[in-house]
C-alpha cells in the first residue's frame, strides 16, 4: 500500500528569503502547504526594557536598531512622541529636514523591498539596479549625518546636523533622476509575464480581513482601504504638500507591488513640493530644556512608516527615563496575517508572499 | 577522420583514441572554466557591476582558484545519507554529460563518431542525468534536496518530450538522424538555408526545452537558490558538488552545440562570399553566440513557479510541437514529394 | 493638572471640580487676614510711633497679600474655570452612555480625556465585561481597527490599554483594563479583533498577563522554556552584569 505522509520543514532561520532571522515551521503534503506557524524572538534584543532606563535622546539610537531599513521614520516616531507630550514647537527648518529626510527613507526603503522581492522571485538583476540608486539616497544620508544605515539624526526638539551646503541641489537633482529609474524599471519587470504570472492572484485577502488583522500600509491599501496616516491623521508638515495614495483593488501580491512603487513616485512628487517650500535658513534645535521630563501621562502617536503604521506608546511618570516604552512595530502586526494566507498555497508561494508583505526582522522582534 | 575511425582496432589506434579522448576532457574542462568566467563577467556587467577581476589578470583566474578550493574541501557525508547513492549521483549525473558529446561533428573532417543514430543517442543519454539528480536528492537525507529532486525530476521528464519532437521536424526535413548529414542538408551557402527559419516553431520550442533541461534560469527550480537552498545539491560539497557543476556546464556545452548542429548549420558560413573563413570558426562563432544567449537570459528573467512550468510543457510545448511536425510533414508532402 | 486634580475632576465631572477650586481658593484668604491681625495687636501695645509705621507697613503688606491673594484666586479660578470642554468631551461621553446603557451601569471604572494625547478619550473598564464591550466598540460603534495593545507593569497592579480607532470617521478610543500583580487576567479580545492574537501573546510572554479565550497563548519571543517574565519591574536577568 502507497502511503503518504506530511512533511515537516523549517523555512529559516538561515534562509535567504526570509528577510532576516526569522523561521516559519511548514507542513507539506507534497508542495502543498498545509500548516505554517512562524517562530519569531531571534533578533529580540529587549529595546523596550532597556528603554526603561535611559533618557530620551539615549533612546534614539536603539529605535534606529529596530527597522533598520528605514531608521529615519523610527527616530521621527519616538521624538514625536516626546514632543507631544511636552507640547514642543520644533523650528521649521528642521520640521523641513525631518520630512525630506523621512521621505528619502521611504523610497529608500522601498527600493530595498523591490530589489530584494526580485531577487526571491528569481530575478539577479534588478536588485543590483535598486542598490545602485539606493546608494545615491544613502550616500546623501552619510553627508546629512555621518551614518549610512543607522542615523541617530532626529533629537527631541529638531534635528543634530544642519544641510550642508549644496545638500538640497543634490536632492532636487535626485528627484527627475529617480523618475527617470522608475520608468525604466517598469519596463524591465513590471510587464515581465512570468513575473506576472508568478505575483498576480497570490496571497489575496479583502478589506475586511485586513482592517480585522490590523494591517497597515500597502498591506491594507491594497485591498482599496483609503488609510494612509499622512493624510488621516496628519503629522509633521504633511498637510502642506499635495500628493495621492495609490490603492488597489483586488488585495493580492500584484497590487502591493504596483502600490508600493507608486509611493515611490509621490515620495518624489512630496520631495519636488518639499525642496521649494524649504527655508533658507532658521534654527534646527527648537526651545528644550536641559534634562527633557515629559510631564507625567502617557501618549500614544503614530506615523506612516513605509511599513505601515508604527506607533509610540509611553508612559511617564515625569521622569528623564519612560516608565514603559512600548512600540507598535507594523511589521510584527502585519506579520499575523501569514498562517492565514499560506494554507494551500506551494512552497514557491510562500516566498512570495512572505515578500510581499514586507518585513524587517528587526522590527519583528524589536 | 572517418577513414581512420573505420580502420581496424590496433592497439596504436586503441592507445591513440584513448589520448584523443583524454585530449577532449582537457578541452571541454577548459570550456567549462571559462564559460563559468565568461557567465559572471556577463552578467556582472549586465547588472552594472563587474565580474570577478581580482584573481590573475582581469579576473581569469577566478574559476581556476574556485575549483581549487572545491578540491581541497572535506569530504563529508551527511550521517544517515546513503553512502551509496550518494557517492553515485554526481558520477552518474557527469558520465552521460560526456560521453553525449562524442557525436558532435565539428567540421566536416572533425568528429568523434559518425553514428547513425547520433540524434537518438544524444537523447536517450541525457535522460540519465535526470536520475542521477533524483537519486542525489534522495541520498542527501534532506528535505529540501528531495524537494528539488523530486522538482527536477518532474521537469525534466516534462521538457524531454517537448525537447524530442520539436527535433523530428529537422529529422524530416533532413531525412537522417545523422548529424553529419543534418548539417550536411542545411546547406545552400546563405543563412536562410538553416534550420532555423523553415522550422521557426521547432527552433523556439527547442530553446525553451533546451533551457529546461540545463536547469538553468527561468527553469531553475531544482537549485533555487532562494527558495530551496540550493535544493538537490544542498548535502554536496568539496569535489562531488564540483561533479554537479561540471554537469550543468558540460550540458551547456552540448546544448549548445545541438543547437548548432541541427538549426544554425554547424559549420556553413552564413553567406557563399564568406567560405573562406574554416569551419570551425564558424562552428565556434555560432556556438559562443547561444552560450551568451543563455547567460542573458539567466540575467534577466525572474524564476517560474512549478505549476506554471508543468503547464507550459504539456498544454503549450507539446501541442505546438506536435503541430510543428503535422505542418513540415504537409509541406514535405506537398512541396518536395509532390 | 495635577494627579490628584485630575482624579477630582474624573470622579466629579467637571462641573463639579470648579466649585472644589472657588472653595479652596476662598478658604487660604481668611487664614491669611486673621494672622496679620494678630501681630499687628502685639506691636501698638508696645511703641506708638513703632507702631504706627508697623501699622503702615502691616497695611501694605496686608495690601499686597491681598492683592496676591486676589490675584491667585483669580487665576486659580481661571485655570479651573472649567477648561474649555476637550474638543472629543462629546466622543467620550457619547461612548460612556453608550457602554452604560448596553453592556452594565458599573463595566466603567472610569472614562477622562487624555490631553497629552490629543484629547483622546480614554476609558477604564472592569475586566467582567471587557469582552462584551469589546463586541459593542466594534460592531455598535465602528472602532473596527485595533491599532495597538500594550502591558504596562504600574507596581502595584498590571495594566492592558487597547488603542482603537474608527477608519471611517477618524474616531480614537483607549481601553484600560486593570489586573491584580498576582494572578493578572484579562478577557482576550482576540475572537473580537484578530489583530489582538500576537499582541496579547507578546503581552502574555513579556509581562505574564493571561489572557483566558486567547486561541493559543504561548510564548513568542522567549524562548518556550524561558522561566519569567522580563518586562516585569521585578524581573530578576539572567546574567545580572548585563
Amino acid at each position: 500500500m502507497i502511503r503518504t505522509e506530511e512533511l515537516l520543514l523549517n523555512v529559516g532561520p538561515q534562509h535567504p528569503s526570509t528577510h532576516g532571522v526569522f523561521r516559519i515551521v511548514v507542513k507539506l503534503d507534497g508542495e502543498v502547504i498545509t500548516e505554517a506557524t512562524p517562530v519569531m524572538g531571534y533578533l529580540h534584543r529587549g529595546t523596550e526594557k532597556l528603554a526603561e532606563q535611559l533618557n530620551y535622546t539615549q533612546i534614539i539610537p536603539y529605535t534606529d536598531r529596530m527597522d533598520y531599513v528605514s531608521a529615519m521614520t523610527n527616530n521621527y516616531v519616538l521624538v514625536h512622541a516626546v514632543e507631544t507630550m511636552m507640547g514642543l514647537e520644533v523650528p521649521e527648518r528642521a520640521e523641513f529636514l525631518r520630512l525630506i529626510v523621512m521621505e528619502l527613507q521611504r523610497v529608500a526603503s522601498h527600493l530595498v523591498w523591490w530589489g530584494t522581492y526580485l531577487l526571491d522571485i528569481g530575478a539577479m538583476s534588478p536588485f543590483l539596479y535598486a542598490f545602485r540608486d539606493r546608494e545615491t539616497i544613502i550616500n546623501l544620508f552619510n553627508e546629512l549625518c555621518g551614518a549610512r544605515l543607522t542615523y541617530n539624526y532626529m533629537r527631541v526638539g529638531g534635528v543634530k546636523w544642519d544641510a550642508p551646503p549644496g545638500w538640497i541641489d543634490k536632492v532636487s537633482e535626485f528627484i527627475p533622476y529617480m523618475e527617470g529609474k522608475l520608468r525604466e524599471y517598469d519596463k524591465l519587470v513590471s510587464g515581465n509575464e512570468i513575473f506576472l504570472a508568478r505575483i498576480k492572484g497570490i496571497g489575496k485577502y479583502d478589506a475586511e480581513t485586513a482592517i480585522d488583522y490590523g494591517l497597515s500600509g500597502a498591506n491594507l491599501r491594497c485591498t482599496g482601504v483609503d488609510w494612509d496616516l499622512r493624510k488621516a491623521e496628519p503629522y509633521s508638515l504633511y498637510s502642506r504638500f499635495e500628493f495621492d495614495v495609490p490603492l488597489g483593488q483586488n488585495g493580492d501580491c500584484y497590487d502591493r507591488y504596483r502600490i508600493r512603487l507608486e509611493e515611490i513616485r509621490q515620495s518624489l512628487r512630496i520631495l519636488k513640493q518639499a525642496i521649494v517650500q524649504f527655508p533658507s535658513s532658521g534654527e534646527t534645535m527648537g526651545k528644550v530644556p536641559r534634562a527633557i521630563r515629559p510631564p507625567a501621562g502617557e501618549v500614544y502617536t503614530r506615523i506612516e512608516s513605509p511599513r505601515g503604521e508604527i506607533g509610540c506608546h509611553i508612559v511617564s511618570k515625569g521622569k528623564a527615563e519612560p516608565y514603559r516604552l512600548k512600540f507598535r512595530r507594523p511589521s510584527f502586526v502585519n506579520l499575523q496575517i501569514l498562517p492565514k494566507l499560506l494554507i494551500g498555497e506551494t512552497m514557491t508561494n510562500l516566498i512570495t508572499i512572505l515578500g510581499g508583505v514586507d518585513i524587517v526582522v528587526g522590527e519583528v522582534d524589536c | 577522420m572517418g577513414a581512420w575511425l573505420n580502420g581496424p582496432m590496433t592497439w596504436g589506434n586503441a592507445v591513440v583514441i584513448f589520448l584523443w579522448g583524454a585530449v577532449f576532457l582537457m578541452i571541454v574542462l577548459g570550456f567549462v572554466t571559462y564559460a563559468i568566467y565568461f557567465e559572471r563577467k556577463v552578467i556582472g556587467w549586465m547588472q552594472f557591476r563587474q565580474g570577478p577581476n581580482r584573481v590573475g589578470p582581469l579576473g581569469l583566474l577566478q574559476t581556476v582558484a574556485d575549483i581549487l578550493k572545491l578540491l581541497i574541501k572535506e569530504d563529508t557525508i551527511p550521517r544517515k545519507a546513503d553512502r551509496l547513492l550518494f557517492t553515485l549521483a554526481p558520477i552518474l549525473a557527469y558520465v552521460p554529460a560526456f560521453t553525449v558529446l562524442a557525436v558532435i561533428p565539428y567540421t566536416q573532417k572533425l568528429y568523434f563518431a559518425d553514428l547513425n543514430v547520433g540524434l537518438l543517442y544524444y537523447v536517450a543519454l541525457s535522460g540519465i542525468s535526470t536520475l542521477a539528480i533524483v537519486l542525489g536528492g534522495w541520498a542527501s537525507n534532506n528535505k529540501y534536496a528531495l524537494l528539488g529532486g523530486m522538482r527536477s525530476a518532474a521537469q525534466m521528464i516534462s521538457y524531454e518530450v517537448p525537447l524530442v519532437i520539436s527535433v523530428v521536424g529537422v529529422i524530416l526535413l533532413s531525412g537522417s538522424l545523422n548529424l553529419r548529414d543534418i548539417v550536411e542538408a542545411q546547406s545552400g551557402g546563405w543563412f536562410w538555408n538553416w534550420n532555423f527559419l523553415p522550422q521557426i516553431i521547432g527552433f523556439a520550442v527547442f530553446i525553451i526545452a533546451a533551457v529546461s533541461e540545463l536547469n538553468r534560469t527561468p527553469f531553475d527550480l531544482p537549485e533555487a537558490e532562494s527558495e530551496l537552498v540550493a535544493g538537490y545539491h544542498v548535502e554536496y560539497s568539496g569535489f562531488r558538488f564540483a561533479f554537479f557543476m561540471l554537469t550543468e556546464y558540460v550540458y551547456v556545452y552540448a546544448i549548445a552545440a545541438l543547437t548548432t548542429v541541427l538549426f544554425l548549420g554547424g559549420w556553413q558560413a552564413p553567406a557563399p562570399f564568406l567560405e573562406f573563413v574554416p569551419g570551425i570558426l564558424w562552428f565556434l562563432l555560432k556556438f559562443a553566440f547561444i552560450v551568451f544567449f543563455l547567460f542573458w537570459i539567466r540575467a534577466t528573467f525572474p524564476r517560474i513557479r512549478v505549476d506554471q512550468l508543468m503547464g507550459l510543457g504539456w498544454k503549450v510545448l507539446l501541442p505546438v510541437s506536435l503541430l510543428n511536425v503535422f505542418l513540415t510533414a504537409v509541406y514535405i508532402e506537398v512541396f518536395i514529394k509532390g | 493638572m495635577s494627579e490628584e486634580e485630575k482624579k477630582a475632576q474624573q470622579e466629579s465631572g467637571p462641573a463639579d471640580a470648579e466649585k472644589d477650586e472657588k472653595q479652596k481658593a476662598a478658604e487660604t484668604t481668611p487664614i491669611a487676614e486673621a494672622g496679620q491681625t494678630a501681630a499687628q495687636q502685639s506691636v501698638e501695645a508696645a511703641d506708638p510711633e513703632k507702631a504706627a509705621k508697623l501699622k503702615a507697613a502691616a497695611e501694605a503688606r496686608a495690601a499686597r497679600a491681598a492683592a496676591k491673594a486676589a490675584a491667585e484666586t483669580a487665576e486659580a479660578a481661571e485655570a479651573s474655570a472649567p477648561p474649555p470642554p476637550s474638543p472629543k468631551q462629546p466622543e467620550l461621553d457619547a461612548v460612556t452612555a453608550l457602554i452604560r446603557r448596553e453592556v452594565a451601569d458599573e463595566a466603567l471604572e472610569d472614562a477622562y480625556i487624555n490631553e497629552l494625547n490629543g484629547h483622546m478619550p480614554t476609558l477604564i473598564v472592569k475586566n467582567e465585561y471587557w469582552r462584551s464591550i469589546a463586541e459593542l466598540l466594534k460592531i455598535e460603534n465602528d472602532f473596527t481597527y485595533l491599532r495597538n495593545v500594550s502591558g504596562v507593569d504600574y507596581e502595584t497592579h498590571l495594566e492592558v490599554v487597547y488603542h482603537l480607532v474608527s477608519l471611517r470617521s477618524g474616531r480614537e478610543l483607549a481601553v484600560k483594563i486593570k489586573a491584580d500583580r498576582e494572578k493578572p487576567e484579562v478577557s482576550s479580545a482576540t475572537p473580537v479583533w484578530a489583530t489582538a492574537n500576537w499582541n496579547e501573546r507578546e503581552i502574555y510572554d513579556l509581562l505574564g498577563i493571561v489572557f483566558p479565550g486567547h486561541p493559543d497563548l504561548r510564548r513568542i519571543m522567549m524562548p518556550d522554556d524561558w522561566a519569567g517574565h522580563p518586562l516585569r519591574k521585578d524581573y530578576e536577568p539572567l546574567d545580572s552584569e548585563v
